[in-house]
């Protein structure tokens, strides 16, 4: 069974890829709260990659590393720090634990290089990742609204999404 | 050669075979299928939205909603990101509960799976009635130790929420002991019955390295000849104690997802052995009494996994140092397992889509989220 840990992936791939990986800066999570204890900054220890050389960091994953399985695509909204964050997780087909390499975009520019013509695997994570984050996919054969019927306005996810009342209700009145 | 023209038709959203409200969009040339698009989200609610909105502990009678058919295993997955988030230690006891109650599970959801396949083709009922009934005795155990069939929300936090009831273990000897017979016959209807194996010998094949770049996973992931099971691959609670094969498949079509399910029942049936042989003399009680379940987990982020009849199941919590989670989400099987619909029934014929669909077993309320 391979044993590569996220300190290991980190090191290999500043090696392998040099300008790939960025250094994590910790996150504030969520505003701080107005009373009780201060939530401390959330400082990742997975390898942060540069949107821009995602593909290629993972392929590197699978073609040289072996972690083909990509299991999960997962987005978090990041308001306080005005970042989305994706985190990508790969296995080995072996076995082990898996490897995660995460990569932030600005909240308003919302735009990733798609894995999908890579990974066909990719296709649905990153149509949710769209339908409810309006993620934009550069590459993507078919990016559609998978959950939300396409004339849909907003993305429900977002952590600024209002939560009260729906606008679709007595619109028609 | 006659000139054709390809014509657009809509499978669903309501209709038998697709188990929930589930739409196809397939384009035909004749009868043969050069492209599927699947459309769902019919059933959406934003389960992790609303989640969001819940404490650590609402969430887990939530979970059972998303796999309705296996509401123990997605207790698990949930209780364990938990528990490596918090760093709550589960007692022995409690482990082996869980993992017996996991196993029923595998073995309610392939008898059930098994059953609408065969009804898919057009037995009607009789098959599935053979695996319901089966489905039933199981249940029925799950009503005595949680208190109900379906939504069990039997785990909690560091354990599972009580003990067996004192006539739990006999008559889950009774059930272990008559279910090679129905395992046996429920193969027999299959590979001696000729309908079947003309509707299932190498219809909907996956191949192996598709399998892979497709991300599938349990079942469908093993009957295209890969043997990956996160019980074996990344062992969690107590698996590494028990001895159990990973069957797999050598073709990839819905042939072999059927023989792989067939065996996988009698691996649990052999886990579940086991675990009577080992649980005497497991130590702790049912639940960890230490561990509180109004939970405010540490800020960070957490992933687990496990083995869900369906494939992996995993959660993806992050916390914000408060009491609800700050990101929720789930790596649903079924949902990922439909990426290569589309890849698995182009060439194949209109009646081949329902198998198909069948041969990779879904739920919608797990698919749509």
């Amino acid at each position: 069974m391979p044993r590569l840990d996220a300190a290991d992936l980190r090191e290999r791939m500043a090696r392998d890829l040099p300008g790939a990986v960025l250094e994590a800066v910790p996150l504030q999570v969520a505003a701080a709260p107005t009373h009780g204890p201060q939530p401390g900054a959330f400082l990742t220890s997975d390898t942060l990659v540069a949107p821009s050389r995602l593909v290629e960091a993972a392929c590197y994953l699978r073609d040289l590393l072996g972690y083909a399985y990509l299991s999960d695509i997962a987005v978090v909204d990041y308001l306080a720090d005005d970042l989305f964050e994706l985190v990508y997780r790969f296995y080995h087909v072996e076995g082990g634990e898996g490897l995660t390499i995460k990569v932030r975009i600005p909240r308003d520019h919302p735009e990733v290089p798609s894995l999908t013509p890579a990974w066909p695997g990719a296709n649905f994570h990153e149509r949710e990742a769209f339908d409810l984050y309006g993620i934009v996919f550069v590459g993507h054969p078919f990016l559609r609204r998978i959950y939300m019927w396409d004339e849909f306005e907003g993305f429900p996810m977002r952590k600024d999404f209002p939560k009260q009342g729906d606008k679709y209700i007595g619109a028609d009145e | 050669m006659l000139k054709t023209e390809e014509l657009q038709i809509n499978i669903g959203p309501q209709h038998p075979s697709t188990h929930g409200v589930f739409r196809m969009i397939v384009t035909v040339d004749g009868e043969t299928i050069t492209d599927l698009k699947p459309v769902f989200g019919y059933l959406h609610r934003n389960h992790e939205q609303i989640a969001e909105q819940n404490t650590y502990l609402q969430n887990m009678p939530y979970t059972d909603r998303l796999d309705y058919f296996n509401s123990m295993a997605n207790n698990q997955a949930y209780a364990m990101a938990i528990e490596k988030m918090v760093g709550i230690e589960v007692p022995e006891r409690a482990e082996y509960l869980r993992v017996m109650m996991v196993e029923l599970t595998r073995i309610l959801n392939h008898a059930g799976a098994l059953g609408f396949l065969i009804n898919d083709m057009g037995m009607w009922q009789t098959q599935l009635a053979f695996g319901m009934r089966e489905r039933e005795k199981i249940l029925d155990l799950f009503e005595s130790a949680s208190g109900a069939r379906l939504m069990c929300n039997y785990f909690r936090f560091g354990g599972v929420v009580r003990d067996l009831p004192p006539d739990f273990i006999p008559r889950l000897k009774e059930l272990l002991q008559a279910m090679p017979a129905f395992v046996d016959e429920l193969e027999r209807l299959l590979r001696e019955n000729e309908i079947l194996m003309q509707r299932a010998e190498g219809i909907g094949i996956l191949p192996r390295d598709l399998a892979l770049a497709y991300s599938v996973s349990g079942p469908v992931l093993r009957g295209s000849g890969i043997p990956y099971d996160v019980r074996k691959a990344e062992p969690y609670s107590v698996y590494d104690r028990f001895d159990f094969d990973v069957p797999v498949g050598t073709v990839g079509d819905v042939y072999d997802r059927f023989l792989v399910r067939i065996e996988e029942m009698r691996q649990s049936r052999r886990i579940l052995e086991q675990v009577l042989e080992q649980l005497p003399d497991a130590q702790g009680g049912h639940i960890n009494p230490k561990a509180r379940q109004n939970v405010r987990p540490p800020v960070g982020d957490v992933y687990a996994r496990i083995e869900s009849p369906k494939g992996e199941l995993g959660f993806y919590l992050v916390s914000d140092g408060s009491g609800k989670p700050y990101r929720y989400k789930v790596r649903a099987p079924s949902f990922i397992n439909l990426t290569p619909l589309g890849d698995m029934c182009r060439g194949y014929k209109v009646a081949d889509v329902v198998v198909i669909l069948g041969s990779i077993d879904i739920v919608m309320g797990e698919v749509d989220r």
